[in-house]
């Protein structure tokens, strides 16, 4: 219990939080102790307003009775629980080790189910139906938030299914993927590249390489800043750099948006996009199924 | 006989009646904000894709329409009402009076614009930012001047219980609104929170969950223990108990703040005190409700014949089912699968509509023919016909929560022999839907009855008049 810089605090809670339930079990007591005095009509004898009135009937005893249960049960509760400052309780309980405990057990339980599956390769383990079943759950519980539950994706969010890999879809790649998470950077490049004729031209070329609508006079024009400026990424032919995650320009798949006005944009202002890492989430062994079932949508 | 001496002998009810036809107004306009933010639940696309619309800033608007609109009007005008009767005098500073009606209309009306354009401390129940915060604490600050004033120039020698209840909840929900909207303003309407982190979050649950025991508690029950035993024209039931459950309530409630926090960063020793006492609030809690159904006892029939005195008394069946479960969702274990669920909506909503609202109707129903010289509401019928719809409204609307809370709950919690999620969030969101479609029917019976109430309101005001009613001679006895 480190949350106090010093013992008063805790005294004082101490103090008024147990006070406050003795004093509700004195007045408890007391009241009905006390033997009520009454008038003639049954009532206190004040009168407000006309004709309000109190009687005095005494405490309903299965009230008080209630009332002590509920008593007895904190200070049970009190002396077996963290509750009073820095007294940790009897039970040396706290939610932590609750937590530590319930998921030390899952784990072991989990222990043989996944100790198969581990020895096998991500190749033979998407074939395999009940390794699919897992790793469908693990992903729609983790990953469709992002990526969707079909796993297409969506603006900024890369599709699965597809070829398409930004950092390379080999089994090792996706497994790290996984576990590392991603983080994709590209800078803003309009003050290298000119001024918003040269931009213009040079988002042109770019989309004359996967042969998408452009004006071939400017992409003529704009080949020249590409190949000095953009290719140390994207490489000269534009095919990208799964080094650096440096997208395919040549698929016509365009993750942040598709057409000139995008493509500008984006010169412009760069893009910084990430994945977050997974493997504090989860053990290396449904790391694995999971790999399996992400490589299996792509090659099955 | 000068005009003065005339004044200082009639009750000072203008003010009364200002808040009196206000809490109608904003009840209605209150819940039918709710009504749209359910709406918003099963049909996304009434978000309409504005900012302005979107159920982020509509819900906000809703809760502080009910609680501090509707809720707090009926308070004002129910405690200026009691206190002035029960103390057989005119309000301390009618002046200052009438300045907490235009002040407090002035804070709902800045809540009513500034909530949907985005301004929010992002704090539940305390989103108003600093410089309508600072209005409602002096608003609040007048509004103690004028019930205190009053209750030192009484003119009976005891304070009756419905005065205490009122007196905390006005001293506490001071208290609470200073402490917890501290923060450091940055610009006119931005400002950041005087305490950081988990202390931040603990500080807020200690100000919502007495928001819950003072606001929504405390003053309601002293709206009880004066229209009960005066509907029912009966004593009321046990003056020990209304000791004992009083300052069990002022002692507990206090504590019970940090179950809003199981789980989370605030540290375990907090989490059971705020356990323990929510589960020993629970006895005080069924005190009040016991000294007011008893109050009835010997007048059983009345219940068959009066409407009003069953809005009262359905009222505390309501508050007792409410903190009978309430304690229940504080105990760590069921805590751990009705938290962050439907069930908490349910639950907040059997004691807002159940208990808050229909207290506040029956007290409304009594109050406003008096104040306007009529003998009784415009329509009995009326009465009656409202009070049906808002009970299956409530009934509709907790049953229907109660099953999708639960469920949702369950369905996060379901873990397959593989250790993966039984189910997709997604699922559960889908699996929730039909029972929004019987909450919104519940909250729109609930609407419905409550602008059956605001046309009665408004045909009794208007067959009577604004009458002086006189403050009776003390009576020695």
């Amino acid at each position: 219990m480190n949350d106090f810089i010093n013992d008063f605090w805790p005294i004082l809670i101490n103090v008024i939080s147990l006070g406050g339930i003795l004093g509700c079990a004195l007045l408890l007591w007391r009241t009905s102790k006390t033997k009520v005095t009454k008038s003639k009509d049954g009532t206190s004898g004040h009168v407000w307003d006309e004709d309000l009135k109190e009687m005095n009937n005494p405490l309903p005893l299965w009230w008080v009775r209630l009332f002590a249960i509920t008593i007895v049960f904190g200070l049970v509760y009190l002396s077996l629980y963290p509750g009073l400052g820095r007294y940790d309780g009897q039970l040396g309980w706290t939610k932590n080790k609750q937590y530590d405990k319930e998921i030390a057990e899952a784990n072991k339980a989990l222990e043989p189910i996944y100790a198969k599956y581990a020895a096998m390769s991500i190749e033979d383990l998407s074939k395999n139906e009940d390794a699919k079943g897992i790793g469908q759950r693990l992903f729609l519980n983790n990953c469709a938030q992002c990526h969707g539950s079909d796993a297409r994706g969506t603006r900024g969010f890369p599709n699965l299914t597809d070829q398409d890999w930004l950092y390379g879809g080999s089994p090792e790649k996706i497994k790290e993927t996984i576990n590392n998470g991603r983080m994709g950077v590209m800078p803003p490049m309009a003050a290298a590249v000119g001024n918003e004729e040269e931009i213009k031209n040079v988002a042109n070329y770019v989309l004359s390489l996967s042969n998408s609508q452009h004006d071939a006079k400017r992409a003529e024009l704009g080949k020249t800043k590409f190949t000095t400026i953009c290719a140390a990424c994207h490489g000269a032919d534009g095919k990208g750099n799964q080094l650096v995650g440096a997208p395919n320009l040549t698929d016509n798949i365009w993750l942040h948006g598709a057409g000139e006005a995008n493509i500008i944009k984006r010169i412009h202002e760069g893009k910084t996009n990430q994945m977050p890492s997974w493997q504090a989430k989860f053990t290396p062994e449904q790391i694995h199924v999971l790999t399996s079932y992400v490589w299996g949508m792509s090659n099955h | 006989m000068n005009a003065k001496a005339n004044l200082s002998t009639i009750y000072d009810d203008g003010v009364i009646r200002q808040f009196s036809i206000m809490a109608v107004v904003w009840g209605v306009v209150g819940m039918l904000v709710g009504v749209v933010i359910a709406a918003q639940l099963v049909w996304p696309e009434l978000n309409l894709g504005l900012p302005w619309t979107s159920f982020g800033r509509l819900r906000p608007l809703h809760t502080n329409a009910v609680i501090f609109a509707f809720g707090g009007s009926a308070l004002f005008a129910s405690s200026y009402y009691v206190v002035q009767r029960t103390c057989q005098t005119r309000l301390f500073a009618g002046k200052l009076a009438s300045f907490t009606f235009w002040g407090w209309q002035a804070v709902i009306l800045a809540a009513a614009i500034s909530l949907p354009l985005g301004f929010t401390q992002a704090k539940e129940y305390a989103e108003l930012e600093w410089p309508i915060d600072i209005l409602i604490a002096i608003v609040w600050v007048s509004y103690a001047i004028v019930f205190f004033g009053t209750i030192a120039q009484r003119k009976i020698k005891h304070i009756y219980v419905a005065n205490w209840f009122y007196g905390a909840f006005i001293i506490t929900v001071a208290l609470l609104h200073i402490v917890n909207s501290a923060a450091i303003p940055a610009g006119f309407m931005k400002s950041y929170s005087a305490y950081a982190g988990v202390q931040d979050a603990m500080v807020q649950w200690w100000y919502g969950h007495n928001a819950v025991g003072f606001f929504l508690t405390a003053g309601f029950l002293g709206m009880m223990y004066y229209f009960v035993p005066k509907q029912a024209e009966r004593p009321v039931y046990s003056y020990s108990l209304s000791i004992v459950h009083f300052w069990a309530l002022i002692f507990t409630y206090m504590w019970a703040g940090p179950h809003h926090l199981h789980y989370t960063a605030l540290p375990d020793w907090v989490s059971s005190l705020g356990m323990v006492f929510s589960l020993i609030l629970f006895a005080p809690s069924w005190g009040g409700m016991i000294n007011g159904i008893m109050t009835l006892s010997g007048a059983w029939h009345k219940l068959r014949t009066d409407p009003i005195l069953r809005f009262l008394i359905v009222s505390l069946s309501f508050y007792g089912m409410s903190t009978f479960e309430g304690p229940m969702m504080s105990i760590k274990t069921v805590n751990a699968l009705s938290h962050y669920t439907d069930w908490t909506v349910g639950h907040v909503h059997s004691g807002a509509l159940g208990w808050v609202g229909l207290v506040s109707m029956g007290t409304l129903y009594f109050l406003v023919p008096r104040l306007f010289g009529q003998k009784q509401m415009y329509s009995m019928k009326a009465i009656e016909l409202h009070f049906w719809m808002a009970t299956v409204g409530i009934v509709l609307y907790i049953t229907a929560l109660w099953i999708s809370g639960v469920m949702e709950g369950l369905m996060w919690r379901a873990i397959n022999p593989d250790g993966t999620l039984a189910y997709t969030f997604i699922e559960s969101v889908k699996a929730k839907h039909p029972y929004y479609i019987i909450r919104l029917l519940g909250g729109l019976l609930y609407l419905s009855g409550m602008l059956v109430m605001l046309w009665n309101v408004i045909k009794t005001a208007r067959n009577g008049k604004a009458v002086n009613i006189l403050v009776p001679a003390v009576k020695a006895h």
